[in-house]
């Protein structure tokens, strides 16, 4: 499986990439580690006539703390996310997810501004940014544009972004309760994609649910917010019955379901409802 | 385009189409037919080498992606004629039989085994989830990852 062939670029600036972005417009791909575009283009499924990889862009390989928020640049690996000891710190959530992205090799290519712009319905990272809440910043020729995670996924593989623009930063807050984060999912066996993947990131006090955000990958066309769960917990108790009773209605935003040889819709909303009990019990277990 | 890479400690400058694939630089244009092309799709790990330290599925990255790199391919592993310890590994452990997957195995053994020296059998279990055998099973490919590590470890207690 070889590509169809293409001019290549490999910029070691934003700008300069936005202006390779506006001279190619639409016959122009953005790369970056490659692991979800080389593949489209071994199968042909994209046919590129410019690729541009943003790969050696130093500045957008950077992971700060910056008072209240954490700043990830978008060609980070999700092997520097797994490993990064701020995080670990201020938002184990984003390294827990990451070691469940793929496998070794994934995550040492793979980066979180190209899986998130990629916009797979079965990726694991939507799901832990809507549930961090997070921004994503865009930047074009024209300027830059934060996205919010809730905004940013539009379809299967579509995002937000415009094709004269280049991800560069994720924004999140800094959790209340770092530790009270789980992502749990089911990952298909093979590829590591999640048949149905939860995350969950929950502020508790005095056994109280304060808050609570929740984002469910792989049951529709997009990653979504558990909008009706969040509701049925917010300022509610944290028992088993207020759980259960919540988690019942992890699909109720879900119009659509996706269905395909490893799962049937309905196996998946069965699995989406499961798995979001069981996150909020795991991130309340670890408040 | 003109990339540079080295192989193995070998330098390697080729005109290459952007459109070539690192796995075939290695094979066609290096002639280091050790790390071999299985599924294509970046799913099977039969194509893993290091790329400066770090195991990576060669057929998922473009060779003009790996320009001024150093890469490690199985053939790079043994030295003096010795085996290294995590090829030693799979010898001892009968960690292989057709043979396919190994190097790419091999190779995924080492990139966890540098970032993680003391695995326990889950964790390698876990670094291992990107290399599909498709006839010994995994037992004995687990017990060839532990006696590398354990080799490794009494030889750098041997060294201090």
């Amino acid at each position: 499986m070889i590509p169809t062939n293409f001019d290549y670029f490999a910029p070691t600036t934003i700008e300069e990439a936005l202006k390779l972005l506006d001279k190619h417009g639409d016959d122009c791909k953005v790369l970056s580690g490659g692991h979800s575009l080389i593949p489209v283009l071994k199968l042909r499924l994209a046919a590129p006539a410019v690729v541009v990889d943003i790969g050696r862009i130093k500045e957008l390989r950077t992971i700060k703390v910056d008072g209240d928020t954490i700043r990830i640049g978008a060609n980070t690996t999700h092997a520097e996310i797994t490993s990064n000891a701020d995080l670990k710190k201020h938002c184990p959530l984003l390294c827990e997810t990451a070691a469940q992205i793929g496998d070794q090799q994934v995550r040492n290519r793979g980066t979180i501004g190209g899986s998130l712009t990629h916009a797979d319905p079965a990726a694991d990272w939507p799901a832990a940014i809507l549930a961090l809440d997070a921004e994503i910043v865009a930047r074009s020729g024209k300027g830059e544009r934060v996205i919010k995670a809730s905004d940013f996924f539009v379809d299967v593989m579509t995002s937000a972004v415009e094709p004269n623009e280049i991800v560069t930063e994720i924004r999140v807050p800094k959790p209340a309760q770092p530790n009270a984060a789980v992502y749990l999912k089911v990952p298909q066996s093979a590829s590591g994609f999640a048949i149905v993947g939860v995350a969950a990131q929950l502020k508790i006090a005095n056994g109280k649910c304060e808050d609570v955000s929740i984002g469910v990958t792989g049951l529709a066309p997009k990653a979504f917010r558990a909008a009706s769960v969040e509701a049925a917990l917010r300022g509610k108790a944290i028992d088993d019955a207020t759980v259960s009773a919540a988690a019942a209605k992890a699909d109720a935003e879900a119009a659509d379901a996706m269905e395909d040889i490893h799962a049937s819709g309905d196996y998946r909303r069965h699995l989406a409802r499961v798995y979001a009990r069981r996150a909020v019990q795991a991130a309340a277990a670890r408040a | 385009m003109k990339i540079n890479l080295s192989i193995n400690g070998q330098k390697h400058e080729a005109d290459v189409e952007p459109r070539l694939l690192l796995v075939h630089f290695i094979r066609d244009l290096a002639g280091l037919t050790g790390t071999h092309v299985g599924c294509e799709t970046s799913i099977c790990g039969a194509c893993t080498i290091l790329m400066n330290g770090k195991a990576v599925k060669s057929c998922a990255i473009l060779a003009v992606q790996a320009d001024g790199a150093e890469i490690t391919t199985i053939e790079g592993l043994a030295t003096n004629g010795q085996l290294h310890p995590v090829q030693e590994g799979f010898w001892e452990c009968h960690g292989l039989q057709c043979g396919y997957c190994t190097p790419g195995m091999i190779m995924s053994a080492c990139g966890l085994l540098k970032e993680n020296p003391n695995p326990t059998e889950d964790q390698i279990r876990h670094g291992l989830e990107g290399n599909l055998c498709r006839c010994t099973g995994y037992q004995n490919i687990v017990d060839s990852v532990k006696y590398a590590a354990n080799k490794i470890k009494a030889q750098t207690a041997k060294a201090d």
